[in-house]
């Protein structure tokens, strides 16, 4: 376990370098060009956050905020009788969250449990990466996916479902979820001391229990992050939606019925014909804004969560 | 400052019989066949030096030593007369009667002081017809830290200094009320302070429980034990009444050992 | 002497033993459900789609009126074109803006303005990144709905993962041979380039393979910077239209003909066999990696 490649790597490197010691200024050079690269980082986070501002702004201009945010009927599109509420695409976007998290949540949990507190070495070194293909499947055959196989199997059981609904892409992205809130949760309770299992289970206390009144507990701050980064993944899921969902703006929360989620608002607009620079073309930027604006505060949430896991785990 | 030892003439009743255990982890050998009968209602320390095998031993005693991967023991371990490691006996349940205390203070961090001293209780099913308050206050003071923590009871436990979590980590094994309390060092990571706060605390807890501890520190174990154990390299080496083991050891090498020739 | 209850019998019952073993099973369910799910929708796909697929659906331009003939050509190629373009360009970024963060920029404060920025767009939807791409390269820098203004958009939109991957790579080579080689007199970038990228490029390899992999399958930003739904060429530049293979799946997915669903079902395929390829190479380029650490 020693480590031989300085012996066998370093005297050539030695002699290079000593020939080419005279590099001062190409130094600066490239330490610039690499900072130019990391920078690009930077320019996209502006460049998204005043793309959908500067566009909205005009949208905005045309549309008054009370009547974006104060108005439960949308209808950029319809010639006369025009309604630019957004509650009902807000609408679609949380019931479909919310069901992929009542899917990806529990599931998710006792996955992370099961793989970290019980099973053996290996049923986890292949369960692990099985979980992980989920995450890997294209959105774009989830979406297939909800659209042909689920939805018309769960309409055997589910009398009133429509053909294009809430409930069928809310469970499918659920399922594309499970293995972010997994994984992450499984850090968090790995990141648990040992020494705390031990003071349980020293008290007498049985597996379960110290489990899920003692570990769990303590990792509460990492399984909170993960669930605040799975429903940032779940406002922002597109694909699936779009296909499934019968992309309705209806302002409703029955499962059952089809909706338009902000995204998939913003793909049925950018895939037709509405011509540029019109007030409807403008309004996916406006959508997008508030869309961008929910997830930061998901991610930013996120950020504070593992900033504390981290300060903890240290301590 | 040495304790009255016990008469010497009647051999007090064994609480735990020790024949004949071997430890493992992995293929590494620790413990190599301990013999050790541990009185009830004392204090028996264990002293040798780092790496001989004491926290080995006393994790063996309650069966946390078969929670680490690879490990696993024999040999006999008679709690009263039952073998604890007979197949039908659960270890979980053996742990309510042989308590342990860590090292390391291990507080619940998600818990108050309050939710710590009860988790045992809570955690086991076991609160009954009890109240809270009362089996709270009654191990607190029997932890010595009752004063001290009586008006931030609802505090988080880690919020306490290193002295005071490791009382209220012995707070929290009593209030489960065990027989016999393994402790580990329980005062390694504390000041002189804390530790004499937790020897004091010892004697008063020995009428009630058995009394294991592991301990480097030599002086600790002359003056809250009444019988020592010397461990070197997985075996015993010596094991008689503290005064004698201190004063007249049989054997070259404990000599040697709290001479401080080595170790 | 201790009043107290008699001891607990050691040998006894306890409470809770078979809610444990319940719960244990539960677990396993959460486990395999989700994967019966992912099997049920492969198998699905493979046993509508794997007929339709030959030479021709391979080779031919789709058709809009037969859902029997036609074929993925102009997709596939407007993929290929897509993802060398991505990789071009992400790459060389991702890396750069990688060694920058982990052997010149720890605790500068552009560093930690970037580890921000970073963090934060791991967490941007998609959708979002398409919305820049409309703005900056199709508008603003008049790229039009190109093939470059699509695989500029998808650059960015990987880039995060392609930082981070090569972060990963960078933090695997010991910190000892950096000071070896800066003992030995060498500049900080003799020292990452000839001592601590050899060392890290199969990591960020790797990495690279997977965001890749995830450009590939991306379809809602291509939709926003206006790849075509239906187009019968492949791309023959960097300004030409173009369409991609998620891109192609989608329009069949929604188009309302039930017997278009096969070409779908038979793209899907295609592209999950792809990614699988993608993937193998992957984690034959990590395990190669593996053995040769120490
Ligand atoms: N978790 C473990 N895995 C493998 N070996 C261990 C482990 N814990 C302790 N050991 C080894 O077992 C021996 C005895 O350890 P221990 O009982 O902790 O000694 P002590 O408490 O007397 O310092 C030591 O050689 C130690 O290296
Ligand atoms: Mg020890």
């Amino acid at each position: 376990m020693s480590a031989p490649a300085p012996e066998v790597a370093l005297p050539a490197v030695a002699a290079r370098t000593r020939a080419q010691r005279a590099s001062g200024p190409g130094e600066r050079v490239i330490e610039l060009g690499l900072a130019a690269c990391s920078a690009v980082s930077i320019v996209v986070t502006v460049g998204i956050v005043l793309v959908l501002v500067f566009e909205a702004a005009e949208f905005f201009r045309a549309v008054p905020l009370t009547k974006f945010f104060g108005d439960t009927e949308w209808t950029p599109l319809f010639k006369d009788n025009q309604h630019f509420g957004i509650w009902p695409l807000v609408m679609g976007t949380l019931v479909t969250s919310a069901i992929a998290m009542a899917v990806a949540l529990p599931f998710g949990l006792l996955a992370a449990i099961y793989l970290s507190e019980y099973a053996a070495p290996r049923t986890r070194r292949m369960l692990k990466p099985a979980l992980e293909l989920l995450a890997g499947v294209p959105t774009i055959v989830y979406g297939y996916f909800a659209l042909t196989v689920l939805t018309p199997f769960l309409q055997q059981f589910i009398p009133g479902l429509a053909g294009g609904n809430m409930l069928s892409p809310g469970i499918v992205m659920g399922i594309l979820i499970i293995p972010m809130v997994s994984s992450l949760a499984e850090d968090a309770i790995y990141a648990v001391p040992d020494s705390l299992r031990e003071g349980a289970l020293g008290l007498g206390a049985g597996k379960l229990p110290t489990i899920l009144r003692v570990v769990v507990p303590s990792a509460w701050s990492g399984i909170a992050a993960a669930m605040t980064l799975a429903v940032s993944r779940a406002i922002g899921e597109t694909m699936i939606v779009a296909i499934a969902a019968g992309n309705q703006a209806k302002f409703t929360t029955d499962p059952r019925e089809p909706a338009e989620t902000m995204t998939a608002y913003i793909v049925n607009i950018s895939k037709g014909d509405i011509p540029n620079g019109t007030l409807e073309y403008r309004t996916i930027f406006a959508v997008g804004l508030v869309l961008f604006a929910m997830t930061l505060t998901m991610n930013l949430i996120t950020y504070r969560l593992s900033r504390r896991l981290r300060a903890q785990s240290r301590a | 400052m040495t304790l009255p030892s016990p008469p010497p003439t009647t051999e007090p009743a064994m609480k735990i019989r020790v024949s004949g255990l071997k430890a493992w982890f992995g293929t590494h050998e620790v413990l190599k066949g301990i013999d050790l009968p541990i009185p009830a209602r004392e204090v028996t320390a264990i002293i040798g030096p780092s790496g001989c095998g004491k926290s080995t031993f006393i994790r063996c005693l309650n069966r946390m030593h078969e929670l680490v991967t690879g490990a696993r023991s024999e040999g006999q371990v008679l709690l009263d007369d039952t073998d604890v490691y007979a197949p039908e006996v659960d270890p979980v349940l053996l742990r309510r009667r042989v308590g342990m205390v860590f090292q390391k203070p291990n507080p619940f961090p998600s818990m108050s002081i309050r939710e710590n001293v009860l988790a045992g209780l809570r955690l086991t099913k076991r609160m009954g017809g009890r109240k809270p308050a009362e089996v709270c206050e009654k191990a607190l003071r029997q932890a010595a830290l009752w004063d001290e923590v009586k008006d931030k009871l609802d505090k988080p436990g880690t919020s306490l200094s290193g002295g005071q979590q490791q009382r209220l980590c012995i707070a929290r094994t009593l209030a489960v009320d065990p027989e016999v309390v393994l402790m580990d060092e329980p005062c390694s990571a504390l000041d002189p302070i804390a530790t004499a706060r937790i020897e004091d605390l010892l004697h008063d807890l020995r009428r009630d429980y058995t009394i294991i501890i592991v301990t480097h520190n030599l002086q600790q174990a002359t003056r809250v034990s009444n019988r020592t154990g010397f461990f070197l390299q997985g075996e015993l080496v010596e094991f008689d009444l503290t005064d004698k083991i201190f004063t007249s050891p049989q054997d070259r090498r404990t000599e040697d050992y709290i001479t401080g020739k080595f170790g | 002497m201790k009043p107290g209850p008699p001891p607990i019998d050691i040998s006894g019952r306890r409470e809770g033993v078979w809610f444990e073993r319940g719960f244990v099973w539960v677990c396993r369910v959460a486990i395999v459900l989700p994967l019966v799910t992912l099997v049920w929708l492969l198998g699905g796909v493979i046993a509508r789609g794997l007929g339709r697929i030959d030479l021709g659906f391979l080779l031919d331009a789709p058709s809009q009126l037969d859902a029997t003939t036609g074929g993925i050509w102009p997709a596939l190629m407007g993929s290929l074109w897509l993802i060398v373009i991505t990789a071009a360009v992400s790459l060389p970024v991702g890396v750069g803006a990688a060694l920058y963060l982990e052997e010149y920029g720890k605790r500068t404060r552009l560093g930690t303005v970037v580890e921000i920025a970073i963090a934060n767009l791991a967490g941007v939807p998609s959708i979002i990144y398409g919305m820049l791409g409309l703005g900056l390269f199709v508008r603003w820098m008049a790229l039009g709905e190109t093939v470059i203004a699509g695989a500029l958009t998808l650059a960015l939109l990987v880039l995060p993962v392609v930082i981070m991957s090569s972060r990963e790579a960078l933090r695997t080579v010991k910190d000892s041979l950096r000071e070896a080689a800066l003992g030995l007199g060498a500049t900080r970038w003799q020292t990452t380039r000839h001592v601590v990228l050899p060392m890290a490029i199969p990591g960020i390899l790797t990495g690279a393979i997977l965001a890749i992999s995830r450009a590939i399958g991306e379809t809602a930003p291509l939709v926003v910077v206006g790849a075509v739904a239906f187009i019968l060429y492949a791309p023959d530049g960097l300004d030409a239209e173009y369409t991609a293979l998620p891109m192609q799946i989608f329009q069949w997915t929604s188009n309302p003909r039930r017997e278009f669903l096969t070409n779908a079902a038979a793209g899907i395929v295609v592209l999950m066999f792809t990614l699988f390829l993608l993937n193998s190479i992957a984690i034959l380029l990590r395990n190669r990696f593996q053995k040769r650490m120490y």
